[in-house]
């Protein structure tokens, strides 16, 4: 488990090997590093993003050109107005933040449903070729899934679903919901695999119906696995792009149902970062919404990480 | 555990697109230069509406002078008439017509007049889905129907009844802020009042047309040449009881259709050697050819390889 322990153990062993000649012994050192190198420049690279980031937003908010209360409670979105310039976030904050919710009302039962299904109640064959396909699933890049949207469901909600616009919040949740089930599933199926055998055998040899079992013993037994499952379901809804870009109909409104459009921060970024004068405020208020989502996803993260380390205590 | 590093991996993956996004907004492709050979190189930048058409231009007349290079970039007309001025560009493309402003202050940057020859021209088509018993609209309606705290918000106000009356609101249809098509729609159908939230800002021209051909209750604003059999043009008045105009290549050449730009090439001073060859071959057959081809509206014959009047329009 613990890496360091790892690195003692086998410089500790070199003596005892003394026929190992001399460029086995550079060369390892030298693999050694590199590895190293490899574990290290993930976290640097997290940090200088970050600082990149904060270094790009931080002159729009230090120079008081924006308000962070307004920034964070107003839903005027007029980066390049003729008339008055404002920046007002908190329509596509709620954008985000519904589609999320959406999401995870369909793929949390969808998700958990299917976990407890492969880890309890499949043959003995069935579930490697079941893991298979629902991690396909995962592969699926998010452009397509945003054309699927697109094309596929966003016309059904205008026939059948009685919506007005086809891209909407509906739309986009569903698609969302589609992405994160794998990563629910996976995640959760280890997490009631870990469960161990004595408790079913316990409360099946206290007369427990599969039932009882599932509901009262696995899922309070597996609940920590479970809920990280969940939370890493939320962070890859909240940080998707692509796929809310084209579905969710990219309006700056607060949504009143189901059927509205929304616009969604990743989306909004992605549309008009590119356009956007290098420097400018607009520029720097994009990248303050870069901090505020890296913030969120770093959240919710690390409170998976926490969930998924009180598993492993135990 | 396995999907974990995946997740992990998506974090730094939306910087890393902040990164890339922030990268690409600063560099435009660049043509390749054929070894050995001398070449002329006539740097050519501007409006982002143009850009297509500016790259099709250079790309052809790579064939008909392999010996010159036209470098062509975009990030706005304003931003290209700014390059001229500081003498880092040779040409600049103007989706709209130069400000007094703007010619005075070339005039006493460099001492040189601006010289701007119309290379094409663009009408903003007004499009709503084929079931909409709606032929025609005036600037007022459009007016009240997108800018902000504009009173129509339904087709009955319009006097019009929809087949279905869940379509009856009408939705929307816009272009990100960034885009030169929504400056433009905003300056002359809005009167530079700013768009009323809410509206779905699609990314392209050819989204918008797609949209309004899915969607009962749209109206959205868009190139003409991206007119397709799904969607209906709608004729368009200036003030009520004047006569509306369909969005056709006369009526555009005219100035008739209201919401119609000439697209410009400017100079400093009267333009000589390669870039005068450039410009001349640009509203030539050959390059009025490519107009054509983008979806915009080119020259009249009569009118083509010949230098305006020099006085400003109004």
């Amino acid at each position: 488990m613990n890496p360091h322990d790892a690195v003692s153990h086998t410089r500790q062993g070199q003596p005892v090997e003394p026929g190992r000649p001399r460029w086995a012994r550079v060369a390892e050192s030298f693999i050694e590093a590199l590895i190293r190198l490899c574990g290290v420049s993930a976290v640097v690279f997290v940090l200088a993003i970050f600082l990149f980031v904060f270094r790009e937003a931080a002159p729009v908010v230090w120079s008081g050109k924006v308000n962070l209360a307004e920034f964070l409670g107003s839903i005027e979105w007029y980066p390049t107005s003729a008339v008055k310039v404002r920046y007002g976030a908190l329509a596509l904050i709620v954008g985000s933040i519904s589609v999320t919710l959406v999401a995870m009302a369909v793929a949390v039962p969808f998700g958990l449903g299917a976990a407890v299904f492969v880890s309890e109640f499949c043959g003995p064959r069935i579930p490697e070729t079941l893991k298979i396909v629902i991690e396909l699933l995962a592969a699926i890049p998010s452009v397509v899934w945003g054309f699927v949207g697109m094309t596929v469901i966003s016309p059904l909600l205008v026939r059948y679903a009685g919506a007005p616009i086809g891209v909407n919040l509906l739309n986009g949740g569903l698609i969302l919901a589609l992405m994160s089930v794998p990563i629910i599933v996976s995640i959760g199926e280890d997490a009631l695999k870990a469960v161990p055998d004595s408790y079913r055998e316990a409360a099946l040899a206290l007369g427990a119906t599969r039932w009882q079992v599932v509901w009262r013993v696995l899922l309070p037994a597996a609940r920590n696995g479970l809920l990280a499952a969940v939370l890493l379901g939320v962070g890859r809804a909240i940080g998707e792009t692509m796929a809310v870009l084209m579905a969710t109909g990219h309006a700056v409104q607060i949504p009143h149902g189901l059927l509205d459009s929304v616009r969604t921060l990743t989306a909004n970024i992605a549309a008009e970062l590119g356009e956007a004068p290098v420097g400018s405020d607009h520029y720097r208020v994009l990248f303050l919404m870069g901090v505020l989502l890296f913030l969120i996803t770093f959240v919710v993260n690390l409170a998976a990480d926490l969930v998924v380390r009180g598993i492993r205590k135990r | 555990m396995r999907p974990r590093p995946r997740l992990k991996a998506l974090l730094p993956s939306v910087a890393a697109a902040l990164v890339l996004a922030g990268l690409a907004a600063g560099c435009g492709p660049r043509p390749q230069t054929p070894a050995g050979t001398p070449l002329k190189v006539i740097q050519n930048k501007g409006s982002d509406t143009m850009v297509n058409l500016a790259q099709a231009w250079a790309e052809a007349y790579r064939k008909v002078r392999p010996d010159v290079s036209v470098e062509v970039s975009g990030g706005g007309s304003g931003v290209g008439i700014a390059a001229l001025m500081r003498g880092a560009v040779d040409i600049a493309n103007s989706s709209r017509d130069l400000k007094p402003r703007e010619l005075e202050e070339a005039r006493a940057a460099t001492g040189k007049e601006v010289h701007w020859y119309i290379v094409g021209f663009d009408a903003l088509a007004v499009y709503v889905h084929p079931s909409n018993p709606l032929e025609e609209i005036t600037l007022e309606q459009l007016e009240e129907i997108y800018a902000e705290g504009g009173r129509i918000t339904r087709w009955s106000d319009l006097g019009v009844q929809m087949p279905e009356p869940r379509f009856d609101r009408i939705i929307r249809i816009s272009r990100q802020s960034s885009s030169g098509t929504y400056e433009f729609f905003r300056e002359h159908a809005l009167r530079n009042r700013d768009f009323k939230l809410g509206s779905n800002d699609m990314n392209g021209s050819k989204e918008v047309v797609e949209l309004v051909a899915t969607t009962p209750g749209a109206i959205g604003y868009s190139g003409m040449g991206y007119a397709t059999p799904r969607v209906k043009m709608l004729r368009v008045a200036r003030k009520k009881g004047e006569p509306a105009y369909a969005p056709t290549m006369e009526n555009t050449v005219t100035r008739r259709y209201p919401i119609a730009r000439s697209l410009l090439m400017c100079v400093l001073g009267e333009p000589e050697g390669e870039i005068k060859a450039y410009l001349d071959w640009v509203r030539s057959d050959a390059g009025q050819q490519l107009v054509e081809d983008n979806g915009f509206v080119p020259i009249p014959p009569t009118e083509r390889t010949r230098p305006m009047p020099m006085t400003p329009t109004p």
